[in-house]
């Protein structure tokens, strides 16, 4: 292996990336961005109900609902049908031979719980007793974003630097500099690995960013060390460079590199543990297993959320490992439709 | 007789169905510039890619500095410049022919001399800090030729090498291939101008294919008594 024409790939793709700022901001402040955004919307308090009392409803109920949560309005019964109807309240409450009546508009899943909650949620001076909860992991104040945020980062890491790096060995391809480099006495995994470490050198200060970012201002649970957290993210950032290069094999233009995206991302997000799994059938989990993003993942909940350390992550980042491996291996032969040797 | 830099030997090769080259044989000999001419879709950029070693025939065989193709020796005294241009457009001329120059194998002082001997000759030398995405489609194509030149290889193998550049400057890079050639390299140029096919030493007619005929454009000429080589294609092609 030539060093020289090596590290001429590597220091050509960074001078690239010094020109391009566009696609540095992008792989560097996207994934950050968008992860705010869902910190935003996710992080709003609860919904408030809304809730429209008939005459019948006694008052011990009102002050119930009303430390449950709800926004209370005092209507007829042809009032709050046609209320309800036109979706200006979320459902209405009656009193029926001496038991309250609840009817919910119930389009919304989450709305309707929200009401049930509300229902429930305002203590009742008799109720159960109160329980005393410990938490292994996490904390009562523990939301939505705090469990999911390490999944998300994860993905939009992986999604953000796929896509760079697809593009830009797609242009390789489009424009006729693949082929005038391997016209030259380059070797096949020469180019590969230049490739490889000039991303590299990105991804590396991709992943410092994010992990800070994430830690510091947006302030995501770290229960584990930071530096298991840069690994995680570095080896995630490897496997979707690799995994686009390798993929822009397959696309003739930009264009369709950009319809390989769905294709590549979506099976990852419902396998990466945003949805609940455990009732996969097993042929089904493995396909999970397949995919990047699930190790990823996975790594990161423990970093992140559980604490985890080499023992919980060594796995992961070992399937991570073995994933960039056998992408770069397939990208080498992949290069054999432009040159035998 | 001097052993040919560039030997095809009866070379055919398909893609899918369809027969893009059919029993091809071409040599090209140092000191020499020879002119693939045809029309588009005769498979002269095909021929030029296999001698390149991007692409391997089906038959037959090539062999360029007595190496079958491809080889990576062979590779090093290779200068191949595409149809597409190549280049990096986010990068200066300088670190497109820095790039390539040391992928070639130049390095140093070597590469330093090499780029301005290249630039100056293409007429490119003031504009080489500037980044690719300010030069017209003419610098384009001469920064890649330059490229080609680089290394001083002894192949040169230049698929439509003129298309877009201006009389004047396209006049003195003939002569700047002439000059080269009579230092011992060997040339073999696509063309489809007949004015440009007749400054070559030997012209090959390439259609469907096939090489319908070989030889000097004055032999061709003599040959089917036809004054110009297009009257020759003509003539060649069943147009009598």
């Amino acid at each position: 292996m030539s060093r020289t024409r090596l590290l001429a790939v590597t220091q050509r793709i960074l001078r690239q990336l010094a020109r391009d700022p566009r696609t540095v901001a992008l792989i560097l402040v996207a994934p950050v961005a968008v992860l705010w955004l869902v910190k935003l919307i996710l992080t709003t308090g609860e919904y408030q109900p809304r809730v429209a009392l008939l005459d019948t409803v006694p008052a011990p109920l009102h002050d119930h609902l009303r430390k449950g949560g709800a926004r209370l309005s005092n209507l007829s019964a042809a009032e709050a049908n046609a209320a309800l109807a036109r979706n200006e309240i979320d459902a209405l409450v009656g009193f029926e031979n001496g038991k309250p009546h609840l009817r919910v508009e119930g389009s919304d899943p989450m709305v309707t719980r929200a009401t049930l909650r509300a229902f429930q949620g305002g203590a009742a001076p008799n109720g159960p007793l109160p329980i005393e909860v410990e938490y292994l992991h996490g904390s009562k104040a523990m939301g939505f974003f705090e469990s999911f945020g390490p999944i998300l980062l994860g993905f939009f890491v992986f999604l953000f630097t796929f896509l760079v790096t697809g593009l830009s060995f797609v242009r390789e391809r489009t424009t006729g500099t693949l082929e005038r480099m391997l016209a030259t006495p380059l070797r096949r995994h020469e180019v590969v690995l230049g490739y490889m470490m000039g991303f590299s050198l990105l991804a590396l200060v991709q992943a410092t960013v994010i992990a800070t970012v994430a830690v510091t201002l947006l302030n995501m649970m770290l229960a584990g060390r930071f530096v298991w957290l840069l690994a995680v993210v570095l080896l995630l950032a490897l496997s979707a460079l690799s995994l686009g290069m390798l993929l822009s094999a397959f696309a003739g233009s930009e264009f369709q590199m950009f319809q390989l995206v769905p294709l590549v991302a979506v099976p990852q997000i419902f396998f990466s543990g945003l949805l609940p799994l455990e009732n996969l059938s097993a042929p089904l989990r493995v396909i999970g297993h397949l995919m990047p993003l699930t190790h990823g993942a996975h790594a990161l909940r423990q970093v992140m959320l559980r604490g985890g350390g080499p023992a919980d992550i060594g796995l992961d980042l070992g399937a991570l490992a073995v994933f960039v491996a056998a992408f770069l291996i397939l990208n080498v032969v992949a290069l054999r439709k432009y040159r035998r040797l | 007789m001097v052993k040919p830099t560039i030997a095809v030997r009866g070379v055919s090769k398909s893609y899918g169905k369809k027969e893009v080259l059919r029993n091809v044989s071409l040599e090209v000999h140092p000191g020499h510039i020879v002119g693939l001419l045809g029309p588009s879709g005769a498979g002269k950029t095909t021929l030029v890619r296999l001698i390149a070693g991007s692409d391997e025939p089906d038959q037959g065989a090539v062999e360029v500095t007595g190496l079958r193709m491809p080889d990576l020796m062979a590779l090093e005294h290779i200068g191949y410049m595409a149809q597409a241009d190549a280049l990096y457009l986010e990068l200066s001329g300088r670190e497109n022919m820095d790039f390539f120059g040391t992928l070639a194998g130049l390095t140093g002082r070597g590469l330093r001399e090499g780029v301005d001997r290249a630039g100056s000759l293409v007429g490119l030398r003031d504009d080489l800090p500037r980044p690719v995405n300010q030069y017209s489609g003419g610098m384009k194509r001469r920064l890649s030729l330059a490229i080609a030149l680089l290394h001083a290889p002894k192949v040169l193998l230049l698929d439509e090498p003129t298309v877009g550049i201006d009389p004047v400057l396209r006049l003195s890079i003939w002569d700047e291939l002439w000059r080269y050639a009579a230092t011992g390299a060997s040339i073999l140029l696509t063309t489809h101008v007949m004015d440009e096919a007749e400054r070559c030493n030997r012209v090959a007619l390439l259609r469907d294919g096939k090489i319908l005929a070989h030889g000097s454009p004055a032999d061709l000429k003599k040959e089917t008594a036809r004054p110009t080589l297009e009257g020759c294609f003509l003539y060649y092609g069943g147009v009598r």
